[in-house]
């Protein structure tokens, strides 16, 4: 079932289009490196073996055209070289939007072990189960340190930085068992600090998600918690003039600043850093109170309130 | 004729050491006169030791890692043991050998020699700087002998500051004080290359390897600093519990992030353009043939320092900075490429009709040019956003550095050494052992990192002893490799130390080469020179091939 037993692996496998991509990219690069590198070695062998000291060879040289020849060989290689920064920054800056269907898994990562949520409140340790052919969002957090959340067959990695969410999508294409790791040196355990990717049918992950322990979908777990932190007291009525939360994700807040899942992190947990100046302080900090695991279920919650539904309330 | 170009066209023949004033080494041989020499030449070889120290302590540690590596599952030594010795490795090859290795030694030797001046601008300032380096190491080496630091030469917070249980401070310590070390020999050279050339020694008479220390010695100024400044955050973070770097304590680890990277971005090159300059120096003399491009390899030293203060962000494209610094920081990234191929292709175009002799540093020499190259375009690898956001973090990045340092630097380091050693000691080293380790080392070191692009590439994260069984076998050769590096190290020491008392007198200029250092006896005199110099030549005046030359003729 692991991904490989035995000692030597000479090709990695490749769980997505993008992973394939990736591969192209690579080794046409490589192509241009020999292109690029052959000459000058051969250059450099030949020019020592038919110009040794003592042998007879035409010494004369030609003098007029070096400054051309500076030139060329700065511009030339150059300009070769950005055709692969064009093409890897395309690739890249298509890893960073991820599709609106995207199925979003909250990650938290701490020393030594790796936690996913599934959106119906399926929690796994280290492995993590995805459906083929379905974008998964990994939106991932650190408790402590910082990891790197590092799938090889998916050719991405992304930080998992504390105080801040970063992302990471992808769509895993090619049903299979691949691994999972820790790229960011975190401590002692850094080097187990891993897991396995299993890629499966839909049907078969449907039956995963069935099969596995659940608890409480992430997004009634939050309304559930906005209610026992007391959230709920002030922000949905009640006597405070507490702004109204629905709608908010993705807009740009009173503040200036625009909404995001880190934005959202930090109003809960110090809302001294978004509070508008001058603004009296009336919410309480929840630093300290709220475990990152609540966080991202609080956030999910506010991401879902639907503004109308509010407004007609 | 005026005196100084009678010395350099035609370097009098060394007069026998009897009834010759004595050298720098023979002058006084008390401790005192080494412990408290203000002479830049015994300077030099004081951080010779002091390094060549480091880089058997950074050795074994290295030799301790592929040891581990042996096997997959990590049994060799505990995670926290592997962990504290790869972190011993990096800490004591980046800041204990590489960073002074070819400044503080060469540079020191040499600059003066070659702009023709008696000394550097503050000698004794020089001193200072010797101690310091020595009294920052004695912290590290405290550090080892208390139980060691495991954050890797990086000190990534916040595990640098909140989370590891390990020796962190003595560790930080050395490194900011080491620093001071290098700020102040930046400083001397920056002086003295100003103010204390000879008559006659104008900008563009400068051999390219006081050019390449003058932009060295720019980044250590201006990027030293930062590092400090950073680690002394660190520092007051762990001890005081003053909140930077740590979400906990209200900072931020990504500022560390940037704060380390804009000083070690640049310190790759303070790391890399000191070797361009050995090169530079050599490549010339081994072909007798004046340099390609003087100017352009000049312009290129001055764009690199520059450039290389604009990219530190590419160590951070997976971190979660914004797409569009990212793709700035790449694409700048690419723009080190020009200059860097400025340099490799002027040298192969020297080599081209010149009159080539193979001995050990011109191998060292041609083996720089390989692997710099490799390391180079790999670096180009990283650059790229989509290759870094597989490979960053894995071995392949490993396989880069290594590379570039150990390929490209150390390699610029061992061949100057051969080139200068009848200069520093008066003395040959037998040249076939000078070939066979050469040829050792180049093969060793191509066995060790070559595998690893492969690690990487197939996605072996770095600083794992416990990894994946499928990249046993690539491990095992990068190991088996690293027993025949070792055995191309051990080689020098042991016939270079033994040439200091066996081996063959040395002339003034045994190579034939040009650069007013080769115009002194060696080794020198205390003062350097016993007139001063003046220049009216061009550096690496080597002459033209006659019109009709079909190689018969023979200059030496
Ligand atoms: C004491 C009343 C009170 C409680 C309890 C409270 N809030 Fe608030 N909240 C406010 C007020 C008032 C603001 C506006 C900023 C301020 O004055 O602090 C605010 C701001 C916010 C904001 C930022 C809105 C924006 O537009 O920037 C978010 C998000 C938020 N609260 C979420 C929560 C969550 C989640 C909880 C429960 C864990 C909570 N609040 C508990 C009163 C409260
Ligand atoms: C010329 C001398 C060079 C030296 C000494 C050098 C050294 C290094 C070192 C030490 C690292 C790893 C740092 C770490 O994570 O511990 C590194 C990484 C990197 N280098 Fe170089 N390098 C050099 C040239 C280049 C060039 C020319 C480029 C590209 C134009 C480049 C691009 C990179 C990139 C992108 C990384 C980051 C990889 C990653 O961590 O994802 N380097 N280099
Ligand atoms: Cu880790
Ligand atoms: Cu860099």
């Amino acid at each position: 079932m692991n991904p490989q037993q035995q000692a030597l692996s000479l090709w990695p496998s490749a769980a997505s289009a993008a992973a394939t991509s990736a591969d192209h990219l690579i080794w046409s690069f490589t192509a241009l490196t020999l292109v690029l590198v052959v000459p000058i070695f051969l250059g450099i062998a030949w020019f020592a073996l038919r110009y040794r000291d003592g042998k007879t060879a035409n010494r004369r040289l030609r003098h007029g055209h070096d400054r051309m020849i500076e030139l060329g060989w700065m511009i030339i290689p150059f300009v070769l070289t950005l055709i692969f920064f064009v093409w890897g920054m395309r690739l890249f800056v298509d890893q960073k939007l991820p599709p609106a269907n995207a199925m979003r898994i909250e990650a938290i990562g701490r020393q030594w072990m790796w936690k996913f949520e599934h959106p119906g409140g399926q929690a796994e340790i280290n492995d993590l189960h995805v459906p083929a052919g379905q974008p998964v969002l990994i939106n991932m957090i650190s408790q402590d340190v910082i990891h790197g959340l590092y799938v090889p067959a998916l050719r991405i990695q992304m930080e998992t930085l504390p105080g801040r969410y970063t992302q990471l999508w992808f769509n895993a294409d090619r049903v299979g068992t691949y691994r999972l790791l820790c790229s960011e040196f975190c401590g002692t355990d850094h080097s187990t600090m891993v897991g396995l990717l299993y890629v499966m049918t839909p049907a078969d992950y449907a039956a995963w998600l069935a099969r596995s322990h659940h608890g409480e979908r992430i997004v009634s777990a939050g309304r559930r918690l906005f209610a026992s932190y007391g959230c709920a007291g002030c922000h949905d009525g009640g006597t405070v003039a507490a702004p109204a939360l629905a709608g908010l994700y993705g807009q740009v807040a009173a503040n200036g600043a625009y909404v995001d899942d880190t934005y959202l992190r930090s109003a809960i947990l110090d809302p001294d850093s978004t509070r508008v100046p001058g603004q009296p302080a009336v919410m309480p900090p929840f630093k300290g109170v709220v475990s990152e695991d609540d966080l991202f279920r609080l956030i999910a919650y506010i991401k879902s309130l639907d503004p109308a539904a509010e407004a007609s309330r | 004729m005026s005196t100084s170009e009678r010395a350099f066209r035609d370097p009098a023949p060394a007069p026998a050491t009897i009834g010759r004033p004595p050298d720098y080494l023979h002058e006084s041989h008390t401790l005192r006169s080494w412990f408290l020499t203000t002479d830049h030449k015994r300077i030099a070889l004081l951080y010779l030791a002091a390094i060549t120290a480091f880089f058997v302590v950074g050795a074994i540690a290295a030799g301790l890692i592929r040891l581990s590596l042996v096997v997959p599952n990590g049994e060799i030594f505990t995670n926290d043991t592997y962990n504290k010795i790869f972190t011993v490795h990096g800490v004591v090859m980046v800041w204990f050998f590489l960073i002074p290795s070819i400044p503080a030694t060469f540079g020191n030797f040499l600059i003066p020699l070659m702009i023709g001046a008696r000394d550097l601008a503050f000698p004794r300032l020089n001193l200072l700087s010797w101690y310091i380096f020595v009294g920052g190491a004695l912290f590290t080496l405290a550090d080892l002998i208390i139980g060691g630091v495991d954050t890797g030469w990086t000190f990534y917070a916040p595990f640098s500051t909140t989370f590891s249980n390990t020796y962190v401070i003595p560790a930080l310590i050395g490194v900011i004080i080491v620093g001071f070390s290098s700020i102040l020999t930046g400083l001397n050279f920056v002086v003295t290359i100003h103010a204390m050339r000879a008559p006659g020694m104008t900008w563009f008479r400068m051999p390219i390897f006081v050019w390449t220390h003058y932009a060295t010695s720019l980044i250590f100024l201006l990027a030293t600093p930062v590092i400090t400044i950073a680690l002394i955050l660190l520092l007051m973070e762990r001890a005081f519990g003053i909140g930077v770097f740590d979400p906990a304590l209200g900072g931020d680890p990504v500022l560390f992030e940037h704060l380390f990277w804009f000083y070690s971005h640049p310190a790759v090159y303070i790391m890399v353009l000191p070797g361009m300059g050995v090169i530079s120096e050599i490549v010339p003399a081994f072909a007798q043939k004046r340099i390609f491009g003087y100017r352009f390899i000049a312009y290129a030293t001055i764009g690199l320092a520059s450039i290389t203060f604009v990219v530190w962000g590419h160590h951070m494209f997976v971190n979660g900075i914004g797409t569009g610094a990212a793709v700035v920081f790449s694409v700048l990234s690419f723009a080190v490429a020009v200059p860097s191929a400025v340099k490799v292709y002027n040298w192969t175009a020297t080599i081209y009709k010149g009159r080539i002799r193979l001995q050990t540093p011109m191998l060292y020499a041609m083996g720089y040019i390989g692997l710099f190259v490799l390391g180079g375009l790999t670096g180009l690898f990283l650059a790229t956003l989509a290759i870094d956001e597989h490979v960053h973090g894995t071995y392949f990045v490993v396989a880069h550095f290594h590379y570039i340092m150990v390929g490209g630097t150390m390699l610029a380091f061992l061949g100057g050494l051969h080139f200068w050693w009848p200069k520093f000691t008066g003395r040959l080293y037998p040249e076939a052992w000078g070939r066979i380790s050469a040829f050792l080392i180049f093969i060793g070191f191509n066995v060790t990192f070559f595998p690893q692009f492969l690690l990487g590439y197939l996605g072996m994260p770095r600083r794992y002893h416990d990894y994946p069984p499928e990249f046993q076998l690539l491990n095992i050769l990068s190991s088996a490799g690293a027993t025949i590096l070792a055995a191309g190290y051990l080689f020098p020491m042991v016939y270079l130390i033994w040439s200091l008392w066996f081996g063959e007198r040395a002339s003034a200029n045994p190579w034939g080469a040009r650069g007013l250092e080769w115009t002194t006896p060696s080794p020198p005199p205390a003062h350097n020179f016993a007139r001063q110099p003046i220049v009216d030549f061009e550096p690496y005046a080597y002459p033209d091939p006659p019109a009709d030359d079909d190689g018969a003729a023979h200059v030496g």
